[in-house]
């Protein structure tokens, strides 16, 4: 008998429960903050789907009803990716150990 | 146009880099190298999808243009919003992820053959049970986000809004929402599919307005890991491991932080997330108010405890952040250090609106974050510090927490500032707390009340130095 492709997908989900647990551990608890912001930018990897709408019509209509929600995605995904991690290198750039006036 | 298997394995690539993005985290050294990678599996998800679908027609140039458009708004907003600002931000871009699932699900229901899914009113099962869930789930995230965005903004009022019938009410509708997946699984209604979405807009409001102000740390937390879920569901839908591995990290990311803020308040999840805390306790709060003795000083006051102490530890709280103090309190640790006195601070694990903004916040100001210590690593050596200066925190200091088993923050870890030979306490007015109670560290003999605002008395303590 065949294994549902589903059922790959969810040892693929289950076993990144448990890589993200771990790894969410050892994050140190001064970088909270920037792990949230990052977790909000990768989590904007939701664009995929929102490409895949926004392409979905064919060449002589491009907005149909199904891809203009596909594009408005697209639009609050990219807010999201280029805030996220820039915002993430904005507070990263401000650790520093040794205390050295830069600013 | 690329085969589904290469697309399959770059999207697991990126997933891998999502994971490396994460591990960067756990230490300031290899945090920027560990963003690199989260912008690198970025980059290749999106080029992967463009490729695999080959189209690059009219469509392509909106995709790109709509991409431009959000990449500038958000790139500006990242290089604007101020520091105090990031429990704001955070809790706007949630909703925009929240927003994003849901549109993105409308878009599959409504065009199915797109992404491989059937046709209209003929999806196909598992997916449209995927598809509702990460909708719900998108919908919950978006409308709950938007409520703590106006709560932290001020917009809206931080105290709990509660009325009669309120569980009751959110457990009949969370229900309505299972019932709603299961019916339109059944039936394929695309009415049923709008008013399930609608439904999980409203629970969404209604789950997040009775938790208070000071709750936000956890709120926060756990909408963040509700755009996990929101995104791991979409991922189903469409069958990408990126977006699956993405969202099973986010998820549990999110879930682990709300634990630590609720452990560091010890406080269950239920009781957060059911609400209401600080609304019951105002009333004894203002009938237990006798008066007592309080010894309150001026900066010159303590400009000379600071002077005559070896080491000091600094308590940094939220009023902190409100005052916008970190600048000056940095400028005053450098001309404590200036006289060979050891600073330290001490950051407890809810201090500030969200987890870990105390330290984003010293780190503006050019705090190395090798002075800056949690709860666990820090309690012990209050005991031996000359000076605890308090700057903006309260209930996190209250001693009452281990001596009183009838206080509500009973049992919550506590820093032992009272342990200090003096204590500092720049605060407004003897107001309490978020907690609306007292904090007995007002009263003892050891601590000097600086009743002022938290920037100005850091300015006058430096000039007094």
């Amino acid at each position: 008998m065949e294994i549902d492709p589903l059922i790959f997908r969810l040892s693929i989900f289950i076993l990144s429960i448990f890589v993200g647990y771990y790894v969410v551990w050892s994050v140190t608890p001064s970088l909270h903050t920037p792990l949230m912001s990052v977790t909000n930018a990768i989590s904007s990897v939701i664009i995929v789907g929102a490409i895949i709408a926004g392409l979905s019509s064919n060449e002589d209509s491009v907005f149909n009803i199904s891809s203009i929600f596909g594009f408005l995605a697209i639009a609050l995904a990219a807010i999201n990716i280029f805030g996220g991690f820039l915002v993430t290198q904005r507070m990263l750039a401000m650790y520093k150990k040794k205390k050295k006036d830069k600013k | 146009m690329i085969s589904a298997n290469l697309s399959a394995i770059f999207y697991l690539v990126s997933g891998v880099l999502f994971i490396l993005a994460l591990r960067g985290l756990s230490s300031p050294e290899t945090s920027r190298q560990g963003n690199f990678f989260g912008i690198l599996g970025m980059i290749i998800a999106v080029t992967v999808t463009f490729l695999s679908t080959g189209n690059f027609s009219t469509g392509f140039v909106y995709v790109l243009i709509f991409i431009l458009v959000g990449g500038s708004l958000g790139a500006f907003i990242a290089y604007k919003i101020p520091m105090t600002a990031m429990p704001e931000l955070v809790a706007g871009f949630h909703s925009l992820v929240g927003l994003a699932a849901v549109f993105v699900a409308i878009s599959a229901f409504l065009n199915p053959e797109a992404f491989n899914l059937g046709s209209p009113g003929n999806i196909k099962l598992g997916s449209l049970i995927e598809m509702s869930i990460g909708a719900a789930v998108g919908a919950i995230t978006f409308s709950g986000s938007i409520i703590a965005f106006l709560k932290l903004q001020g917009i809206m009022s931080g105290s709990p809004i509660t009325f009669k019938g309120q569980h009751p009410l959110n457990a009949i509708i969370l229900i309505s929402i299972i019932v709603l997946i299961y019916l339109l699984c059944s039936t394929q209604s695309s009415n049923l599919f709008w008013i399930l979405l609608g439904v999980s807009f409203l629970i969404g409001f209604l789950l997040i307005i009775p938790i208070g102000g000071a709750d936000m740390p956890v709120v926060i937390s756990m909408l963040n890991s509700y755009s996990g879920w929101a995104a791991a569901g979409i991922g189903f839908t469409l069958e990408n491991t990126a977006l699956i591995i993405t969202g099973a990290l986010v998820g549990s990311s999110g879930a682990i932080l709300s634990y630590i803020m609720c452990k560091g308040m010890n406080r269950s999840f239920f009781n957060v997330i059911l609400g209401g805390f600080g609304a019951t306790d105002e009333a004894s709060s203002v009938s237990s108010k006798e008066q007592r003795p309080v010894k309150s000083g001026n900066a010159d006051d303590a400009a000379f405890l600071m002077k005559n102490a070896s080491s000091v530890i600094i308590v940094p709280g939220y009023g902190m952040a409100v005052a916008q103090a970190q600048h000056a309190l940095r400028e005053m640790v450098d001309t404590l250090k200036k006289n060979d006195i050891k600073v330290s601070y001490a950051i407890h694990p809810v201090a500030g609106r969200m987890p870990g903004h105390m330290n984003v916040l010293l780190a503006e100001a050019n705090v190395p974050y090798d002075e800056v210590f949690e709860l666990e690593e820090i309690n012990n050596d209050f005991a031996n510090a000359d000076v605890a200066f308090v700057i903006g925190a309260n209930d996190v200091t209250n001693p009452v927490a281990k001596t009183d088993p009838q206080s509500p923050i009973y049992g919550m870890p506590v820093l032992d500032v009272e342990k200090c030979k003096s204590v500092l306490f720049v605060k407004r007015s003897l107001s309490p707390g978020y907690a609306g109670i007292d904090n007995d560290l007002f009263y003892k003999e050891n601590t000097l009340m600086l009743f002022a605002d938290a920037k100005k008395m850091t300015e006058d303590i430096t000039k007094n130095l």
